[in-house]
């Protein structure tokens, strides 16, 4: 029953067209009610996206909740959707996600309430639809019209540099989405066709998977984002206001992952194989190079960019580290693990950066400062605060029993089949990550109480405990118990996989 | 010479097909006596005369479209679904235009009745163009847009910079227009016939081709073309007059003669001279980049909207070459949505200009849109829909403009243009963004609401609208484009 409704067009078009009417209502200048309206959309289109996992067929590959329809005749471009297990989880992210950033934006956001809530809300449906989508055109204009929100969030409501960031975070990911544009135009011409899945089964010859395979990495690189295009991501997270710093971190970096998945890795498989060290050399850099960046940093929010950058790289390793195993064990299974490995660490970075940087918003709304040097000695103040923040340093720094550790380990277990010195590499990040993370911790929340300021915060009020208290369950949750979600990915990771293998040359 | 002569038959020719042109013709003559028994005060009935002679053409346009192909007038005339299509689209922007212009020509003391007699002869200039089937009519409709354009730019007459502009834009337009009259001789004398039909005829026509001064025919054909289109490096004349003309009549010049040029284009080039393809596909190419390139990175220097307005036309202009320059019908559909696309945001870029102008204001320079989103959240809107389209990101309409032309360079192997013209798109957006930057994270200097008419806002917001509503379904206006375009190409 539930199931016969468009349950994806919903979760797409929902928040978009409430953005909307919270936009006609802010006529009447009353901004509680705008607030209202909009935790009543979003927390409607997150009720909406549950039975996603309730009614999900764990036992196929096949795309589920498929809904197809046509849109452009003249290009084949069909208003095609579905899902499978990877999308689906990355889709109840997005809807939940959602939900915590309109409460955590509830009081601290005084000007222009409804073009915030819109922006937010219309992001949530351009997201979802980028997960959602299976044509490859479909999926580029969800890809590009989330930018629209994202960088006007920016630039509104940011820091003070927020013109230079906003601009920066637009210009970065423009110039990597083209080159996706004219692969995909290249696929079409090749094949008359903009579904992914007819993609998936065409035949290509080496040197146009590996120009296919450049253009899809510098569209999904810049994204993700990985060494050397990073550099748009600690700009945008430090001048972004909380809650898009929730959304960059939380699912924006995830749908440059989701690109590696649905593009790069089934479309040009040769190409992939071929230059996999290029993206480990890249991941291990972010892993071990950008790792050490993050020590030195003065800012919070610039601090757990930095570790975004990190932990993405193990998304990207465990995507890639597939070949090397593959190569020495000529098993696919074996693969398999990194593989969803990689996935449960993007759904697991959802939650703890999204965590942290609410973490980071707490502290800002009370004493206007990002600055480690400004804080010290918080615990005092704020106990229920620091032992959730401390949680979810933890988790971020991999600890066992929390969802961070679940997908590093799959990872790095799996890349010690590949090759010794590629774990190695990658297990500094225990090290490197627990190094940055708790000397934050540290420095902000032990200690002698520094100054005036801290001495008379407050500890956390009721909506930010809500908010931060929900992670901390799923943090440990996953941790603990990860089967349900590593159940659903296990049929759409094989099927993956088996494309990854077979060489389409 | 004979032979010609005696074929030519005194019979009156079949004037259905050119009803509409006989209708705007008689009309603007009639507005013209009427404009003088009208007082200043009375004016208005001139520009409801003008709207009335731009719907009645349209439905006399519509009521005669069949889809068919007819030739009149010794086939020195044209109706096709082309031409139908394009006329079309040209009344609907002109209309746009005269009701955009009305506040603001009232402010100025400028609402006068030559203002839409010139507006209506231009109408009249580009309809000729879209339906010439000869060198001749084409070169009779071109000239009679080009004086209308000169004497409207010419038209604030104590305005220094509008004299200025007025006077470089007939100089170049006198010598685009003498260029492309010499390439049209050349081709006279090389194929013995003024019509486009025997022309391609003559040229599709194996081995034809291997001569020296057709060549030259085809040189300057196309430098003609580039000067009326605006392709660089025959672009000079565009910033001048843009910044220097009203901007009523910037937004008339911008807008609908872009359509009546893309006609032109698949009158000579494609329809007349489609067996020389690979010989102009090459100088297409070079006007193209050259477009994009220059178009794009010269306006990031630009403080003055309309400037930077006409830099970005420029780099339209040469989007618009790609589909053309692929020679193929799916090309020429994509480049005549390009087209189309184009004329209706550019619109609404102007439009804006004027909403914001108000007596004794020009709103034309960047700062001007300051803090929009503070006195007007709608209109901001409005203008972010227009500015993201012209970058061309989706949803909205300009992306599928670029979307179309890329994908016919794609289609004709020419992948390392669609890259270029894509790193181009890159540095075009910029200065999109920074209107948006201006209107929406910077504060308002200017806090006086806006003044215009009931009637122009309707107009913006239909127009801000379209682009996104079109974004979200542009199925139909492709599927226009492709079957206008059926008949063009093998």
């Amino acid at each position: 029953m539930v199931s016969d409704l468009p349950l994806l067009s919903l979760i797409i078009w929902l928040p978009i067209v409430g953005g909307i009417v919270v936009l006609a209502a802010s006529r009447g200048g009353n901004d509680n009610l705008v607030r209202k309206l909009a935790l009543g959309v979003s927390v409607l289109t997150f009720v909406v996206s549950l039975p996603l996992y309730g009614a999900f067929d764990k036992g196929t590959a096949e795309m589920q909740f498929q809904e197809m329809a046509t849109w452009i005749p003249a290009f084949n471009i069909n208003y095609h959707l579905g899902i499978d297990g990877i999308s689906m989880l990355l889709i109840l992210l997005t809807t939940f996600t959602t939900v915590l950033v309109v409460i955590s934006s509830w009081e601290v956001i005084k000007h222009k309430v409804a073009q915030y809530m819109a922006a937010f809300l219309i992001m949530e449906g351009a997201m979802n639809g980028v997960f959602a989508a299976l044509d490859a055109a479909l999926f580029y204009v969800f890809w590009e019209a989330m930018l629209i929100p994202m960088f006007l969030i920016i630039g509104i409501w940011g820091g003070a540099r927020r013109v230079y960031a906003a601009i920066k975070f637009f210009l970065y990911t423009f110039l990597g989405s083209v080159f996706l544009l004219v692969a995909i135009l290249y696929l079409f011409f090749q094949s008359d066709s903009f579904s992914i899945l007819d993609y998936h089964a065409l035949p290509l010859s080496m040197t146009e998977q590996v120009l296919l395979f450049l253009g899809f990495l510098l569209a999904f690189a810049v994204k993700v984002p990985m060494w050397p295009v990073h550099t748009w991501l600690p700009d945008a997270h430090v001048e972004a206001p909380t809650g898009g710093s929730v959304i960059l971190a939380a699912i924006m970096l995830k749908l440059g992952a989701y690109g590696f998945v649905r593009f790069m890795l089934p479309i040009t498989p040769d190409a992939s194989s071929e230059l996999d060290w290029l993206v480990i050399t890249l991941s291990l850099i972010a892993i071990v190079y950008i790792a050490l960046v993050a020590l030195v940093q003065e800012d919070m929010k610039k601090l757990i960019a930095y570790s975004s950058i990190a932990h993405m790289g193990f998304v990207t390793l465990g995507f890639f580290v597939v070949f090397g195993i593959f190569d020495q064990t000529g098993n696919v299974q074996g693969a398999a693990l990194g593989f969803e490995g990689a996935v449960v660490q993007l759904i697991s970075h959802g939650f703890i950066s999204g965590a942290l940087f609410l973490c980071v918003g707490v502290m800002y709304d009370r004493l206007h400062s990002r600055q480690i040097s400004d804080y010290g000695g918080v615990v005092n103040t704020m106990p229920t605060f620091a032992a959730l923040m401390v949680l979810f340093a933890m988790a971020n720094a991999g600890l066992p029993g929390t969802s961070g550790f679940v997908g590093e380990f799959m990872v790095i277990l799996s890349a010690y089949k590949a090759n010794f010195w590629l774990a190695f590499l990658a297990g500094t990040t225990l090290v490197l990550g627990a190094a940055y993370t708790l000397w934050m911790v540290k420095r902000v929340l032990f200690g002698e109480v520094k100054n005036e300021g801290v001495a008379n915060l407050k500890d956390l009020n009721a909506r930010e405990g809500v908010v931060l208290g929900s992670l901390a369950v799923l943090v440990l949750l996953l941790g603990i118990w990860p089967a349900p979600v590593v159940d659903v990915l296990h049929s759409a990771v094989d099927n993956l996989l088996q494309h990854v293998v077979i060489s389409k040359l | 010479m004979e032979e010609q002569l005696a074929s030519v038959s005194f019979q009156v020719p079949d004037m259905t097909p050119a009803l509409p042109e006989i209708f705007v013709l008689t009309m603007a003559c009639v507005i013209l006596v009427v404009d003088l028994f009208l007082t200043d005060r009375n004016r208005v009935i001139t520009y409801l005369m003008s709207l009335a002679t731009l719907l009645g053409a349209a439905i006399l346009t519509f009521s005669l479209h069949t889809g068919e192909t007819v030739l009149s007038f010794d086939g020195s005339f044209i109706s096709d679904s082309m031409a139908d299509v394009l006329k079309f689209f040209i009344y609907l922007v002109c209309a746009a235009v005269f009701i955009y212009a009305r506040q603001y020509l009232i402010d100025r003391q400028l609402f006068k009745g030559e203002f839409y007699v010139l507006g209506l002869f231009g109408v009249l200039g580009m309809m000729v163009m879209v339906s010439a089937h000869s060198l001749l009519t084409i070169y009779l409709g071109l000239e009679l847009l080009a004086l209308c354009l000169y004497a409207m730019v010419a038209l604030q007459r104590d305005s220094g910079i509008a004299s200025e502009a007025a006077m470089k834009y007939f100089v170049l337009g006198a010598l685009a227009s003498g260029l492309l009259l010499y390439g049209m001789s050349i081709l006279y004398g090389i194929t013995g016939s003024l019509d486009i039909g025997d022309i391609g005829a003559y040229l599709a026509a194996p081995g034809s081709s291997d001569n020296l001064a057709l060549m030259f025919a085809v040189a300057f054909v196309i430098v003609g073309l580039a000067f009326k289109l605006g392709a660089v490096p025959f672009h000079m004349w565009i910033p001048d007059v843009y910044h220097g003309a009203s901007t009523p009549v910037t937004l008339y010049i911008g807008s609908a003669p872009k359509l009546a040029a893309f006609a032109l284009v698949m009158r000579l080039l494609v329809e007349g001279m489609e067996g020389l393809h690979v010989h102009w596909q090459d100088m297409l190419i070079v006007l193209a980049v050259l477009s994009m390139a220059a178009g794009n990175v010269i306006a990031i220097a630009q403080g003055n909207l309309k400037r930077m307005l006409a830099y970005s036309t420029i780099a339209h202009v040469g989007y618009l070459l790609l589909g053309i320059l692929t020679g193929v019908t799916t090309g020429y559909a994509a480049s005549m949505f390009y087209v189309i696309v184009y004329a209706i945001m550019t619109l609404g870029g102007f439009g804006m200009i004027i909403l914001l102008s108000r007596a004794g204001f020009e709103a034309e320079n960047l700062e001007d849109f300051k803090g929009l989103n503070e006195r007007s959240p709608w209109f901001a809107a409005m203008m972010a829909i227009l500015m993201f389209s012209m970058a061309g990101v989706p949803p909205f309409l300009g992306f599928w403009a670029k979307f179309a032309v890329l994908e016919a360079v794609v289609r004709a192997d020419m992948v390392w243009l669609a890259v270029v013209a894509v790193l181009f798109a890159i540095i075009g957006a910029y200065y999109y963004l920074r209107i948006i930057k201006l209107m929406y994270f910077d504060k308002a200097e200017e806090t006086t609401p806006l003044t215009s008419g009931t009637d122009m806002k309707l107009v913006m917001s239909v127009n801000g609208l379209a682009v996104l509503a079109l974004g979200i379904y542009p199925s139909a206006l492709l599927a226009l484009c492709a079957g206008a375009m059926a008949t063009f190409g093998g």
